[in-house]
């Protein structure tokens, strides 16, 4: 199990690597430069090219590529920001935090919301507890989550005035966020659970339990839900890159300070280092929820847990 | 005790066996009948092609150029009779612009859809069926790329690349080929095992027909389930890019863009929200219950 | 054969209801299992044998299957007449079912031990752990499994071992009847030997009643005491294993049955079938439903549903078979 999971964190260096190179790389075809997003465009072109050099962001690709990797491995130093000058490392984190905190909120809204009422609406399938849950569902998956920020400002900021429209001073300024980040997907859970859930009700093993006398409460509860559970754990894990997808959204229409809308400002200046750092931290975060997911999962199956504690390392 | 005893045999009249009637139906067929019971499919089929319809003569309905110039006068109308779905900030008619802002985002789901995934079949089927260092190095490959979340990735693409139909193509097409990946491999890897393989190989068939002509049309049911159901998600996701400014240009009427201007009006203009979100969930809808109701015609273990 | 029937079936109508169609599934079956004996079921794929088997059990599926008339006797008690709450009471306990396929009828996420406490747990709820997992052991032994494998899941046993996990959660509770419904199909033919063998040891060690469900003459012969043969939701031919195997007279699908099965010693060419397919249950014939496919088939097979003719144990259902109570005139047909 312990080899499994080291193995998992030993693929995130040529993740990170990769990460980065696919970045550079779509950065090299991006038009403009940093210099002349700073000095602008009637800037004589010897400034610009002074700057640049000055700044390294006229080196060759692959010199670039391989200083940055030294720089973060040997110095954990993410550099400075093209733009602000500033440590990259400071600008970011604190952004970083806060989008996380964001998705986080996401990920567990949604599972709390959409996971139960997935299970309630399969159980009790035709009837009004659940057409309504689902019809709702139904409308809500198709709603983008901008789209729906949109109308929770509307509602609760203009109109009701109960939560401020921006910035992220209070606790109450969280609220509107989460839920337009969490909404959208919790629908898409409550479909995917119901579904699961009724696949899992069909199965054989559902019907020796009723054969041997089991009730339908115990048939459902601890026959059918434990195995619908397990693709829903994997589905959750999917589901984040959508999460991050919202919480970027939300950062724009709220104007909250993540890393998403740091990201989207800096790539008109082509301020590289910043936005290297902020996908590499993304990327890590990311790849390490699906570990978690993963471990999750093969610990609650037992056919995956046995497949990888035979490996014992 | 009761005896039995045989009748004499009499001159038999005898029965020519009823012509056992098969019901010759191609599995297409088949798949259309159970698709037709189900109701909510029926009606995303119907809605469906009326938006089609409707899209496809915008042009008889509404000129273009309602869509794109403005008349000053009538900025932010509410709905009236000449204008039913109101006018814009600039003066535009809405209601041309939701429809010429369904052909752009239609036009584009579908290319995209259909060209992720081609490439994502192809490469997932690819992995599944020669496995071995061919299929690690496409699966992990894919988990790198992966672990970039979409939306940045598209960002950056689209930023690279400038903003307009032909790259917004392409992001799209790289964000979602990866669903089809691993779709069709763990598709082709469980049906790789399945004996008709092993009989085609047996036979001597390579292993381009093996997959185009036995594993695919069997895995095609899943495919085409996800495919239609990636169309509404491309859809929000287009809408979603065009709203963050990386979509298409201003002044190209797209849903995400006019709820994007309408977003400082909200309070003085409502109905420039509505609409597009409306175009938008009922398109959504529309396609999301067509993809249900494949997938429920599709499932063989239907119990009513 | 004259001990006291422990399960009684008389006349079971059972349809299958859906918005498009009615299915005729059972179309009044008798059958009757004396203790300590074990009826085996024959027939076709859709003859309606693992329908009899869910409706003793009521477990039928809830929105579609509807149980129109009929009874069903055990130990003193209607089960048709039963609630819900009282036949889980008889299931697993008192009468218990082990069905076709060991792949799928163990759930993936428990312990076999833990599936087979539950089964003695639900019906012994005052029963300490240690007695329960004690009880566990015993039952594992007695089907062929190391007592010590309780702790592992399904996915870890083989086909014939996993079905011998469901038949040792079956008879853990030492019900009066057990339904086997086809328990070998899906093995290997070496291992359904081993699996049989054990259902026979087992069934003289606990003197279980049974009826076993199967389409496999062979498994007849090797452990049934009685037999019923259906057909299209109707027993067509009944009586003990005797009467079946080696009386001449017998029912045209019977012998179509037995003719079926290539012969080792007998140099035939050609494999002999029975033509045609079962009918349409939801569109069954007016007359006998096996006319179409009959080789003797009459005029009156056609027109008028066969009665049931009994000679001692064995009983038919067809229009060439006359009790001699009525006397015959060659040439016509009465």
């Amino acid at each position: 199990m312990y080899r499994y999971v080291i193995n998992r964190l030993l693929f995130l260096i040529p993740t990170v690597l990769g990460v980065v190179f696919i970045i550079f790389l779509v950065m090299s075809m991006t038009p403009g430069d940093p210099a002349r997003a700073l000095l602008g465009d009637a800037a004589p072109q010897a400034q610009i090219d002074e700057l640049n050099r000055q700044l390294g962001y006229d080196l060759p690709f692959f010199e670039k590529y391989v200083r940055y990797i030294y720089q973060v491995v040997v110095h954990q130093d993410f550099g400075v920001s093209y733009f602000t000058k500033q440590s990259v490392f400071e600008e970011v984190w604190p952004r970083y935090k806060v989008t996380v905190s964001l998705a986080f909120m996401g990920v567990v809204l949604s599972s709390l919301i959409g996971i139960p009422f997935g299970i309630y609406t399969a159980v009790r399938q035709y009837s009004l507890w659940d057409t309504i849950p689902s019809l709702i569902a139904f409308f809500t998956a198709a709603i983008p989550s901008f789209v729906f920020g949109m109308l929770l400002l509307y509602l609760f900021s203009l109109k009701l005035n109960w939560f401020p429209s921006y910035g992220i001073e209070s606790w109450k300024s969280y609220i509107m966020p989460a839920l337009a980040v969490s909404i959208p997907p919790a629908a898409m859970n409550l479909r995917f659970t119901k579904s699961s859930m009724l696949e899992s009700i069909r199965q054989d093993y559902v019907r020796t339990a009723r054969a041997k006398g089991a009730s339908e409460t115990t048939v459902i509860w601890k026959h059918a839900l434990k195995n619908a559970l397990l693709p829903v754990v994997t589905n959750v894990g999917m589901s984040l890159g959508n999460l991050i997808c919202g919480a970027v959204v939300a950062e724009k229409l709220f104007s909250i300070p993540g890393i998403g809308s740091l990201i989207v400002d800096r790539i008109t200046y082509k301020d590289e280092p910043v936005i290297i750092a902020g996908t590499i931290l993304i990327s890590v975060c990311f790849t390490v929820v699906m570990l978690v997911v993963d471990l999750i999962y093969a610990y609650i199956d037992p056919r995956i847990r046995a497949k990888y504690a035979r490996t014992r390392g | 005790m009761i005896y039995l005893m045989k009748n004499t045999v009499q001159p038999q009249v005898s029965q020519t066996p009823e012509k056992i009637v098969f019901k010759k139906q191609s599995q297409a067929k088949e798949v259309w009948r159970m698709y037709k019971k189900n109701k909510g499919a029926m009606i995303g089929l119907v809605l469906f092609s009326f938006i089609l319809v409707m899209l496809a003569g915008a042009d008889f309905i509404v000129p273009y150029s309602a869509a794109t110039k403005g008349v000053f006068s009538q900025i932010n109308q509410p709905p009236s009779a000449e204008h039913i779905f109101g006018t814009d900030s600039y003066g535009r008619d809405v209601f041309a612009r939701v429809l010429y802002g369904g052909r752009t985002s239609l036009l584009i789901a579908l290319l995209a859809t259909m060209s992720s995934c081609l490439i994502g079949s192809t490469l997932g089927a690819i992995s599944g069926y020669f496995g071995g260092r061919v299929d690690s190095i496409i699966m992990r490959s894919l988990d790198i790329f992966m672990s970039i979340p979409d939306i940045l990735f598209t960002m950056a693409v689209v930023f690279a690349l400038g903003a307009n139909f032909q790259n917004l193509l392409i992001a799209l097409t790289l964000a979602y080929f990866t669903n089809y990946v691993r779709l069709v491999r763990s598709q082709v890897l469980t049906l790789s095992e399945q004996d008709y393989v092993e009989a085609a190989k047996a036979g001597g068939a390579g292993s381009t027909r093996i997959i185009l002509s036995h594993i695919l049309p069997n895995a095609m049911g899943v495919i085409i389930v996800n495919t239609t159901l990636n169309v509404a998600k491309i859809i929000l996701y287009e809408s979603t890019l065009s709203f963050l400014g990386l979509g298409m240009p201003p002044p190209t009427p797209e849903w995400g863009l006019m709820l994007a201007e309408a977003r400082e009006f909200m309070r003085a203009a409502p109905h420039l929200l509505f609409f597009p979100t409306l175009a938008i969930v009922v398109s959504a809808s529309s396609i999301n219950l067509i993809g249900d109701g494949l997938r429920d015609a599709l499932d063989p273990q239907l119990k009513s | 054969m004259n001990g006291e029937p422990i399960l009684e079936i008389k006349d079971l109508r059972v349809v299958y209801q859906t918005d498009l169609e009615t299915v005729e599934a059972l179309n009044g079956i008798d059958l009757k299992i004396s203790k300590g004996k074990t009826l085996g079921l024959v027939g076709e794929t859709g003859a309606g044998k693992t329908t009899a088997a869910l409706s003793i059990m009521r477990l039928l599926p809830e929105k579609t299957g509807k149980i129109l008339s009929g009874e069903i006797y055990f130990a003193g008690q209607q089960l048709t007449q039963l609630s819900q709450l009282e036949m889980r009471k008889v299931r697993g306990d008192q009468i218990a079912m082990v069905f076709q396929d060991p792949m799928t009828s163990l759930n993936p996420v428990m312990t076999v031990g833990e599936q087979i406490a539950e089964a003695i747990h639900l019906h012994n709820p005052d029963l300490s752990k240690e007695d329960t997992e004690k009880r566990v052991e015993t039952a594992l032994s007695m089907v062929g499994i190391l007592p010590s494998r309780k702790n592992e899941y399904p996915h870890q046993f083989s086909g014939g071992m996993k079905q011998r996990v469901v038949i040792a959660m079956a008879v853990v509770c030492e019900p009066g009847l057990l339904i086997a419904d086809e328990p070998t199909t899906a093995l290997d033919v070496t291992i359904q030997a081993q699996v049989l063998m054990m259902i026979r040891e087992l069934r003289d060690r606990l003197g279980t009643s049974m009826l076993m469900i199967t389409h496999d003459l062979g498994i007849v012969a090797k452990i049934c005491d009685e037999v019923a043969v259906m057909y299209a939701g109707e027993i067509i031919e009944s009586g003990t294993v005797f009467d079946i195997f080696t009386n001449t007279r017998r029912h045209p699908y019977t012998q179509g049955l037995f003719d079926s099965i290539p012969s080792l010693s007998s140099r035939s060419a050609r494999l002999q079938p029975i033509q045609g397919l079962m009918p349409d249950p939801s569109n069954l014939p007016k007359g006998c439903y096996f006319a179409p496919r009959c080789k003797h088939c009459m005029e009156i097979c056609v027109a008028e549903h066969p009665r049931r003719v009994t000679e001692g144990t064995h009983t038919l259902l067809c229009h060439l078979y006359r009790e001699t109570a009525v006397v015959q005139k060659s040439g016509g047909e009465v």
